[in-house]
């Protein structure tokens, strides 16, 4: 009896906690569903629409370009994570592996871009970016490259990688230069494939790291054409003033995407077993 | 193990990321400080020396001190829930009880929708007539200006960031909560100790270094807030809600002056830096052990 009690207590605010988490989303489908006839500020307010309708929808669909924003941020995600899982993975190994000299130094180099927020020096970034016209009034390609550069890698995905390379055995390698491979070959035949679920890790993290991101394409991007998913976002609020139905219509909508990502992958983010992957 | 790479493989290997790191992480590092001493606002593409100035200008204007202050109570407030509520469920989620997987997913979906949609569904319900103001109508309060009035604001938007953290703080408790013994609970079970009892002190003395961890963590995120900011009051009223990475944007982008804008990065910089040598050498040295 007394278990019973204490099941029922548990689930009772695990129940309510998860509501608390996604009801915000639930009252913005809901208003995204009511038509023009239905008063969205009605007390009380009515979850479920009277008026239902998917109107808000197509509306916002015609006039924003979803399909745009969408493919810049497959873009500028999909390139940031092509980079990090590169340029982490090529600089892990020599770390886990190699002896040369200024080892120590890179070593702490790399950790003392940890400490370094991008807040902190979002300043002189914009500044380099505009003089290596890496900016979206030169051209797209170069806006392109210049909302990814700084995000190419990153310290944790570094050390990330070097952790893998440490957990192989020296003897695949051993193994692998006694049939005559030289270090590239070693690298990219023996050590990558066995690598692969940190790999896998490193780019489901950065992928929805660089997709939320927000702060440096509102800074550097001049063009609407250019906008990622969260800067179209934030733009809905402009050109729909106070048109609430319209505004929770586009949001929704841009959520999807990441819905399927994260649905589909969710074991990645909660088993626990990846904790430590700071998000961004 | 023999030597089978030549001289310079570990430095064409490590090349890429440097010279990515070089641009975009070190030079701006110290030219941040540069910028510091250097005086945009007359002319933007040709700053002079200022020394000081921006540091004096800093230190005597009222905003900086209440930027400062709003960025303090946000990790006043944040961090404690932070820190100890997502304790809370992830003990109750490791409970032998059905429907795991299901409530890790929503009170995790939070975490992964971009904070630009959540700072607007909070909008939505901070609104004027908005749901939250029915809600507190019907126990007989006043409408109350969520986001419009100066005493609320910057509250409000400190929810918004709790909120989208709970879940990411829950599941790192989640996997240190596996490393507990077991045989502990059942000695407490055996001797009768009820829940709390029983979690204060076993389960908090086995995970203190994650506590220790997920505090600093969330820290270090609280001080860089910027976007729930801008999408949600663009740091008003009355400078109410303006933290300290909104006002270095505003002041930078908004009025074009760097030089001050970067003194107020320096500063950002030092905190974030302690916060951080603290978490290096308390919590993680083991994963960055050379």
């Amino acid at each position: 009896m007394k278990k019973l009690l204490e099941k029922l207590t548990i689930h009772s605010i695990l129940i309510a906690v998860s509501l608390l988490s996604i009801f915000p989303f639930i009252w913005l489908i809901s208003t995204s569903l009511k038509g023009n006839s239905e008063n969205i500020f009605a007390y009380p307010p009515q979850i479920i629409p009277t008026d239902f309708t998917f109107d808000n929808y197509i509306g916002v669909w015609d006039k924003v370009n979803f399909i745009g924003y969408f493919v810049n941020s497959m873009i500028v995600a999909g390139g940031t994570v092509l980079l990090n899982l590169i340029l982490s993975a090529m600089a892990g190994y020599p770390l886990a592996r190699m002896e040369f000299k200024g080892k120590k130094v890179t070593f702490f180099a790399i950790l003392a871009t940890i400490m370094i927020p991008f807040q902190a020096i979002m300043l002189p970034v914009y500044l380099i970016t505009l003089k290596l016209h890496l900016v979206d009034t030169v051209n797209n390609l170069a806006g392109f490259i210049g909302l990814i550069m700084p995000f190419a890698v990153s310290a944790f995905g570094i050390f990330l990688m070097r952790q893998a390379f440490l957990s192989i055995p020296r003897e695949m390698e051993e193994a692998a230069i006694v049939d005559g491979c030289n270090v590239f070959q070693v690298f990219w035949k023996v050590l990558i494939p066995m690598v692969k679920p940190s790999l896998a890790v490193l780019a489901i993290f950065t992928f929805i790291g660089s997709w939320g991101e927000f702060l440096w394409p509102s800074i550097v991007l001049t063009k609407e054409a250019m906008y990622t998913l969260p800067v179209g976002v934030n733009n809905l609020q402009g050109m729909f003033s106070s048109n609430w139905r319209f505004i929770a219509a586009g949001s929704i909508l841009s959520t999807i995407p990441i819905l399927i990502f994260f649905l589909s992958m969710q074991r990645y983010f909660i088993s626990g077993e990846n904790e430590g992957a700071v998000k961004g | 193990m023999f030597k089978y790479y030549g001289k310079y493989a570990p430095y064409l290997f490590i090349l890429p990321a440097a010279i990515v790191l070089v641009i975009f992480f070190f030079i701006p590092f110290f030219q941040t400080f540069v910028l510091s001493f250097m005086d945009y606002s007359k002319d933007i593409y040709n700053p002079n020396f200022v020394g000081w100035q921006n540091y004096i200008q800093l230190f005597h204007n009222p905003i900086f001190y209440k930027v400062l202050w709003n960025t303090f109570i946000y990790l006043f407030v944040a961090v404690p829930i932070l820190a100890i509520f997502p304790l809370f469920l992830a003990i109750l989620i490791n409970q032998k009880i059905r429907g795991v997987t299901l409530y890790k997913i929503l009170i995790y979906l939070p975490v992964i929708v971009s904070i630009v949609v959540a700072a607007i569904a909070f909008k939505w319900l901070y609104a004027e007539q908005g749901i939250l103001n029915y809600a507190v109508s019907t126990i007989g309060i006043n409408p109350i200006g969520w986001l419009t009035d100066p005493k609320y604001a910057l509250y409000s938007v400190i929810i918004v960031t709790i909120w989208k953290g709970i879940g990411y703080y829950m599941i790192i408790y989640l996997a240190a909560l596996m490393s507990v013994p077991k045989e502990l609970y059942e000695a407490c079970d055996i001797d009768g100790a009820n829940f709390l009892t029983k979690h204060l002190t076993v389960t908090v003395p086995h995970i203190m270094p994650t506590i220790a961890l997920v505090t600093t963590i969330s820290a270090i995120s609280a001080m860089k807030v910027f976007a729930e900011i801008y999408v949600m009051t663009k740091g008003g009223p009355l400078n109410s809600s303006k933290t300290i990475v909104y006002y270095i944007y505003e002041r930078a982008f908004e009025n074009l002056d760097l030089g001050f804008a970067s003194a107020m990065a320096v500063v950002l910089l030092i905190i974030v830096m302690i916060f951080s040598l603290i978490n290096i050498f308390c919590f993680e040295r083991n994963k960055y052990q050379i």
